[in-house]
């Protein structure tokens, strides 16, 4: 009974943390994107524009929502929830510290890296159901760009499990408790975090919604919670991907004095700062540049960084 | 668990026979990727939780996204649903109809004498799909990494940009 409540209690500690943090996220990105541009951001309501997340949501929430008369109505309903909910499950196999995590799954990268692939419907689905000719190209370019990068995202997460030996996140970050894998993964630390940027197709890779081309992409149409689900499911997408570079790569609880818990917190804290860094800081690129990129560049270097990695595991014994 | 299976089961059957039926060739893939995701279910409920990973990795997350992108770059529409319609004519599916009842009645006649395995066994492990595949299974995944290949090289001929006509020269032999 005890262990039931407590497994409920962490699934909805969980769940509440993590829509907590994404909807904070909007207010720290914009005074974060504001301070490195030399601007102020919004700081107008509460003590230091706090609560602009409060007027944001109130906002959204009242907006009429609206569904167009030439949309496919079941699938543009359909098509936010499921970047929501294809993020928040992704959450279930993170490991938070000993014994803090929703579930012990034996292939929990595998999970991790489904649900991702299911993600691409959401965005694919909205920019056809929107019937709308902008929407059509930013879905399409969703579609090709995030199936592209998925490949280099599972290749680059493949060294972490030859290392570790295992698909299980737990067993991965009990394995770098002497050494953490940015080390000898450094290059697939750097292959997942832009695999991991173009994922939530955040800028420099926000080619989807380019608001300068395509109007705002796949979300044209899109107005209300339903816009704001796309645009909390962005910050989950954001938190998710920081706390699994922090797992895989920086040793996840695995720190000194402070408590696992707040460790894991500190380091998912920055990684978010990098992601919004990386925003404020890179020009968009083409979108040929950005497949060619892919394929060109990135496979190939992947795959070389999972064949080293084989070799010296396997010449180690 | 026995529930699970069943339950799952049955939104396989329900979806797939939905994707025969719906005219909208996106809402047709919609319950498609839904029937995947049953059999992914199946699989994890009979101790396959590694198949099940790829079923949805795979199947569902990889290569209908890849019939999601080639249908919307189509966006056949109106005229799409015209051509589905005329396909649920009667007289064009119940030839092959009755075929498939007559064919599931013989699956179920075979079935129905053989004692059944239970339905959750023991948890499979990757290692150990891993080890079949490289140790037992070696040449089939030889072949069919052969194929794909083999559809590799097929689409990059395909695809592949031909050179603009020259005006022919006095140089060229």
């Amino acid at each position: 009974m005890c262990e039931a409540a407590r497994s409920i209690l962490v699934v909805v500690g969980v769940l509440a943390g993590a829509i907590a943090i994404a909807a904070g996220l909007i207010w720290v990105e914009r005074r974060l994107l504001a301070l490195w541009q030399d601007r102020l951001g919004p700081n107008r309501v509460g003590p230091f524009g706090l609560l602009q997340v409060m007027a944001d949501m109130i906002k959204i929430m009242t907006k009429e929502d609206w569904v167009p008369p030439f949309a496919d109505r079941a699938v543009f309903v359909l098509a936010p929830a499921i970047i929501v909910v294809t993020a928040l499950l992704s959450f279930a196999i993170i490991p938070f510290a000993p014994g803090i995590g929703v579930v012990d799954l034996n292939v929990g990268l595998l999970f991790f890296l489904a649900m991702s692939s299911l993600g691409v419907y959401s965005v694919a689905f909205a920019g056809w159901a929107s019937g709308n000719k902008y929407s059509l190209l930013g879905g399409l370019r969703a579609a090709a760009q995030m199936l592209s990068y998925e490949v280099f995202m599972g290749l680059s997460l493949m060294g972490v499990v030859i290392l570790a030996g295992s698909f299980n996140l737990r067993t991965i970050v009990e394995a770098q408790e002497d050494m953490w894998f940015c080390i000898p993964q450094f290059l697939g630390l750097v292959i997942f975090v832009i695999a991991g940027v173009a994922e939530t197709h955040r800028l420099p890779f926000d080619l989807p919604e380019a608001e300068t081309e395509l109007v705002a992409g796949y979300h044209t149409e899109y107005s209300g919670m339903k816009f704001g689900m796309f645009f909390v499911g962005e910050y989950i997408g954001v938190t998710l991907i920081s706390a699994l570079v922090v797992t895989l790569f920086f040793g996840g609880w695995n720190g000194p004095v402070l408590p696992p818990i707040v460790w894991f917190l500190l380091k998912t804290s920055l990684f978010i700062c990098l992601f919004i860094l990386l925003r404020a800081t890179f020009p968009r690129p083409r979108f040929d540049q950005l497949l060619g990129f892919g394929w060109k560049v990135m496979l190939p270097v992947s795959l070389a960084n999972l064949l080293v990695t084989g070799a010296v595991t396997l010449a180690r014994g | 668990m026995n529930a699970v299976f069943y339950i799952s089961s049955l939104v396989a059957v329900i979806a797939t026979a939905l994707v025969v039926t719906r005219v909208n060739v996106v809402h047709a893939l919609l319950y498609l990727i839904v029937s995947l995701l049953a059999v992914a279910l199946i699989f994890f409920v009979l101790g396959a939780p590694f198949v099940a990973a790829l079923e949805v990795l795979i199947y569902a997350g990889a290569i209908m996204v890849l019939f999601v992108f080639v249908i919307m770059m189509l966006n056949l529409g109106a005229r799409g649903e015209r051509r589905q319609k005329a396909l649920l004519n009667p007289s064009i599916w119940i030839g092959p109809g009755i075929l498939a009842i007559v064919l599931l009645g013989e699956l179920v006649y075979v079935l129905i004498g053989q004692e059944l395995p239970p339905t959750s066994g023991s948890e499979v492990s990757p290692k150990q799909v891993s080890l079949a595949l490289f140790g037992p299974y070696a040449l089939g995944v030889e072949l069919a990494s052969v194929l794909l290949l083999a559809g590799l090289v097929g689409a990059y001929h395909l695809g592949r940009r031909v050179a603009p006509p020259r005006a022919p020269s006095k140089e060229d032999p």
